[in-house]
C-alpha cells in the first residue's frame, strides 16, 4: 500500500454566485513535499489555499488530510458536511501565513506568538514562552519579542507572522503570496526563512507566489492554475525550462519579460 | 475639539463657579445645586454603567447569539431608540405600577436613561466589531482558535479603542438626559434649579450657576475618555512614529 | 382590565391633535437648527477668526441638557420684559441645540470638499459668495442629507421635554388625561407607538435616501 498523501483536493469546485473560480480541481501533495502555486491573478491560486485553511467553503467535492475528510466527516458510511468539532480537529494540522500578515496588533511580537498555544493547545505560558522563543530566534528577531507589529518593518512583521504559525506545530503550511506586500529589499529576508523552514522542518508546504526564481529553486513541484484548472504541472525544472503548454508559456514570457 | 482645550474649558468654567460663588446673590444657592450635582452624577454613574452593559450584550446577541436572543435585541434596540427617553421614563414610571410593578423613582431613572442609552450603544459597539479588519477573523481561524476566543482576545481588544470615542458622546448624552428624571420627581441639579427659580425667580444667577456645573460635568467626561483613549491605543500607535 | 381598548379608542382623536402640534414643533425646530447650523458652518469659513469662538459656543450647547436651555429661554427672556409664549421659547431652545449639532454636520460636509475646488474657483476668479452658493454648497450638502435626517428624527424624540414648561403637545396631553383619569397605561403607551412608528418610518425613508445618493455618487 501506498503512503496516504497529505493532501487531497478530490474534485473540488468553488463558485461566487455565477462566477466559478475553481472547477472540478484534482490535486494531491505527498507527505513533506513542497508545491508552488503559479498563475496570472485570478486564476483560483489563493483560493486553494484559503479552502485548505477552510477560511472558503467549498461547493463541490472534498479536501482529504492525512486521509480523513477535512470539509466533510463520515457518518452512517457516507460523506455529511462537517460541524465545527470536526473541522477545528483536522484543521489543527494547518497553518497559514497570510500576504497582509495579520498580526495581532494590540499584541507584541511575543504574544502574538503564544497567544494561540495558550488558549487553543492549552500549553503552559512558560512551556508557549519558550517554543515562542526558539521560533523568533529561528527567525532573527529574538530582540525584537517584546516590539508591537506597528514597530516592526513589513519583512519583520511577516517573519513574526511565520514564527506565530509554526508555534501550533502544523504538518503543513499554507504561504499566500507572503512577500507580494513587502518593499523589495525585505522580500530576502522572509524567503531566507522559509528556505531554512523547508531544510530544518519536515513540513509539507503549499505556496502560492509570484517569485519564480524562488518557486524554481525551493519547490519539488510547480502547479500553473489558469482560469480555476491546473493548466500545467511538474519538476520546476521541466516546467520552467520547457513548458509543453501554450497557456504556460505564454505566463513565464509575460512574468519574465517584466524582469 | 483638543484635549488642552477641553482642560482649559473645564478650568475656565470651574473659576467662574468659584468667582460667582462670592456673590452672596450666588452663593446662596450653591449648596442646594450641589447637593443636586451628587445625585445627578449617581444617576448618570449607574446609568452608564447599565448602558454599557446592554450595549455589548445587545450587539453580541444581535451578531452573534441564536435566532430567538437575536430577535430579542432588536427589539429591544428598535424599541428604546424609537421612543423618546422620556416616553420611556413616563412609562416605567407611570405605566408599570398599573401591572403590579412599582420601583423606587431613583431605579426608575437609572433603568430608563441605561436602557435607552444601552440600545444606541449596541450600534456602536456592533460597528466597532465590524471595523476589526477581516484578516484578524482569518488569522485567528487559521490560528484554530474558537470564535469565542477570537473575540475574546483578538477582536474585542481592538474594537474597544475604536469604541471610545462614541461612547464618549453616549455618556455625555446620559449625562444630560438625567435633566428629564425632575420630571418624576427626583431632586437632581434641574429639579433644585427649577424649585429655587419657583421660590425665588432669580433665574439668571441660578440658571448660570447650573448649565456651568453640567458644562463642567460634561468635560471632565469628555477628557476622561480622551485619556482612555490615549492609554488604549499606546500598543497600536506607538510604532506609528517610528 | 390592564389595556382598555374603548378607553384608547376614545383618546385617540385628542391625541392626534396633539401629535399635530409635536409635528409643528419639530418642523419649526429643525427649520431653526438647518438654518442656524449652516450659518454658523459659513461664518466659520468666511470669517476664520471667529473659528474658536464658534467651537467653544457649540460644545457648550452640546454639553449642557436641552431641558435646562428650555426653562432658561422660557424664564429669562421675560426678565428682559420679552415675553415668549411656551410653545415659541420651547421651539426656540430646541432648535438652537440642535443648530450645535447641525454646524458640525455641515462643517464636515465642507471638509470633504476637496480644497482644488476651491483653489479652481478662485482661479477662475469666482467671488467667495458665488464659490459657496454655486460651487461648495451643492457638493457639500446632498452627502450629509442623511446625517441631518437622523438629527430630524433626533430632534423629534425631543419634543415630550416641552411638556415640562406645559406646552399641550403629546407627552404632556397624554400626562393630562392619565391625571384626570388615573389611566396612564393607554396614553403613555400609545405616545411611545406613535414615537416608534415615526421613528422605524424615518429612519426607512433615510435609509432609501442614502442609497439614492449613494447610486448618484457612483454614477
Amino acid at each position: 500500500m501506498t503512503e496516504q498523501p497529505m493532501v487531497r483536493f478530490d474534485n473540488v469546485s468553488k463558485r461566487y454566485g455565477a462566477l466559478t473560480v475553481l472547477n472540478g480541481l484534482n490535486l494531491e501533495i505527498a507527505r513533506g513535499e513542497k508545491v508552488s502555486v503559479i498563475g496570472p491573478s485570478g486564476s483560483g491560486k489563493t483560493t486553494v489555499l484559503r479552502m485548505l485553511m477552510t477560511l472558503e467553503t467549498i461547493n463541490d467535492g472534498v479536501i482529504w488530510v492525512e486521509g480523513e475528510p477535512l470539509t466533510h466527516m463520515q457518518q452512517g458510511g457516507t460523506l455529511v458536511p462537517a460541524n465545527l468539532a470536526h473541522i477545528r480537529r483536522i484543521r489543527a494540522k494547518i497553518g497559514m501565513v497570510f500576504q497582509s500578515f495579520n498580526l495581532f496588533p494590540h499584541m507584541t511580537a511575543m504574544a502574538n506568538c503564544i497567544e494561540a498555544p495558550i488558549t487553543v493547545l492549552g500549553m503552559k505560558r512558560a512551556d508557549a514562552e519558550a517554543r515562542a522563543a526558539e521560533l523568533l530566534d529561528m527567525v532573527g528577531l529574538s530582540q525584537k519579542k517584546d516590539h508591537y507589529p506597528s514597530q516592526l518593518s513589513g519583512g519583520q512583521q511577516q517573519r513574526v507572522a511565520i514564527a506565530r504559525a509554526l508555534a501550533m506545530r502544523p504538518k503543513i503550511m499554507l504561504f499566500d503570496e507572503v512577500t507580494s506586500a513587502l518593499d523589495p529589499e525585505l522580500v530576502g529576508e522572509v524567503l531566507q526563512v522559509i528556505r531554512q523552514i523547508g531544510r530544518e522542518h519536515d513540513l509539507t508546504m503549499l505556496m502560492v507566489t509570484h517569485q519564480m526564481g524562488f518557486a524554481k529553486e525551493f519547490s519539488d513541484r510547480v502547479c500553473f492554475f489558469y482560469q480555476g484548472k491546473i493548466c500545467e504541472q511538474g519538476p520546476p525544472g521541466e516546467l520552467f525550462g520547457a513548458p509543453k503548454n501554450e497557456r504556460t508559456r505564454q505566463f513565464l514570457h509575460a512574468v519574465l519579460e517584466a524582469g | 475639539m483638543g484635549i488642552r482645550t477641553l482642560v482649559a474649558m473645564l478650568f475656565v468654567s470651574l473659576a467662574v463657579i468659584a468667582v460667582l460663588a462670592t456673590q452672596a446673590t450666588y452663593r446662596l444657592f450653591l449648596p442646594g445645586l450641589l447637593q443636586g450635582a451628587v445625585l445627578t452624577m449617581e444617576i448618570a454613574i449607574l446609568g452608564s454603567l447599565l448602558a454599557v452593559i446592554m450595549g455589548v450584550l445587545a450587539a453580541l446577541a444581535r451578531m452573534y447569539g441564536p435566532a430567538p436572543l437575536r430577535w430579542l435585541a432588536t427589539v429591544y434596540v428598535e424599541i428604546f431608540r424609537g421612543t423618546s427617553a422620556l416616553v420611556q421614563l413616563f412609562w416605567l414610571f407611570f405605566v408599570l405600577p398599573q401591572f403590579g410593578v412599582t420601583l423606587d423613582a431613583f431605579l426608575v431613572a437609572v433603568l430608563a436613561l441605561g436602557l435607552n442609552v444601552g440600545a444606541y450603544g449596541s450600534e456602536c459597539v456592533r460597528g466597532a466589531i465590524q471595523s476589526v479588519a477581516r484578516g484578524q477573523w482569518e488569522a485567528g481561524t487559521a490560528l484554530n482558535m474558537s470564535r469565542a476566543q477570537m473575540l475574546r482576545r483578538i477582536i474585542l481588544p481592538q474594537a474597544f479603542i475604536a469604541m471610545i470615542p462614541p461612547w464618549g458622546n453616549l455618556f455625555i448624552e446620559l449625562l444630560k438626559s438625567t435633566a428629564l428624571v425632575s420630571l418624576i420627581t427626583l431632586s437632581d441639579l434641574a429639579f433644585k434649579a427649577q424649585q429655587m427659580n419657583q421660590n425665588t425667580f432669580k433665574t439668571i444667577p441660578i440658571f448660570t450657576l447650573v448649565l456651568l456645573m453640567y458644562l463642567a460635568m460634561s468635560l471632565t467626561v469628555s477628557i476622561g475618555m480622551r485619556l482612555l483613549e490615549k492609554r488604549a491605543s499606546l500598543g497600536l500607535a506607538r510604532g506609528k512614529a517610528a | 382590565m390592564i389595556w382598555d381598548w374603548s378607553f384608547a379608542l376614545e383618546i385617540l382623536p385628542v391625541l392626534a391633535r396633539a401629535a399635530v402640534i409635536s409635528i409643528e414643533a419639530t418642523l419649526l425646530g429643525f427649520a431653526i437648527a438647518a438654518s442656524l447650523g449652516l450659518v454658523l458652518a459659513v461664518i466659520r469659513i468666511a470669517v476664520p477668526w471667529t473659528g474658536w469662538t464658534i467651537s467653544v459656543l457649540v460644545e457648550l450647547i452640546r454639553s449642557t441638557p436641552l431641558l435646562i436651555q428650555i426653562f432658561f429661554l422660557y424664564f429669562v427672556f421675560p426678565k428682559f420684559g420679552l415675553v415668549l409664549d411656551a410653545f415659541t421659547a420651547g421651539v426656540m431652545a430646541i432648535g438652537i441645540h440642535y443648530a450645535a449639532y447641525c454646524s458640525e454636520v455641515y462643517r464636515a460636509g465642507f471638509d470633504n470638499i476637496h480644497r482644488g475646488q476651491w483653489e479652481a474657483s478662485i482661479a477662475l476668479n469666482l467671488s467667495s459668495w458665488t464659490t459657496f452658493r454655486d460651487i461648495i454648497i451643492p457638493q457639500a450638502i446632498p452627502p450629509i442629507v442623511p446625517a441631518l435626517g437622523n438629527y430630524l428624527v433626533a430632534l423629534f424624540k425631543e419634543t415630550p421635554l416641552l411638556s415640562a414648561i406645559a406646552v399641550l403637545e403629546l407627552m404632556q396631553t397624554a400626562k393630562i388625561i392619565g391625571s384626570e383619569t388615573f389611566r396612564y397605561t393607554e396614553p403613555i403607551t400609545l405616545v411611545g407607538l406613535f414615537f416608534l412608528a415615526m421613528s422605524l418610518v424615518s429612519a426607512a425613508l433615510i435609509r432609501a435616501l442614502e442609497r439614492l445618493l449613494n447610486r448618484r455618487n457612483t454614477r
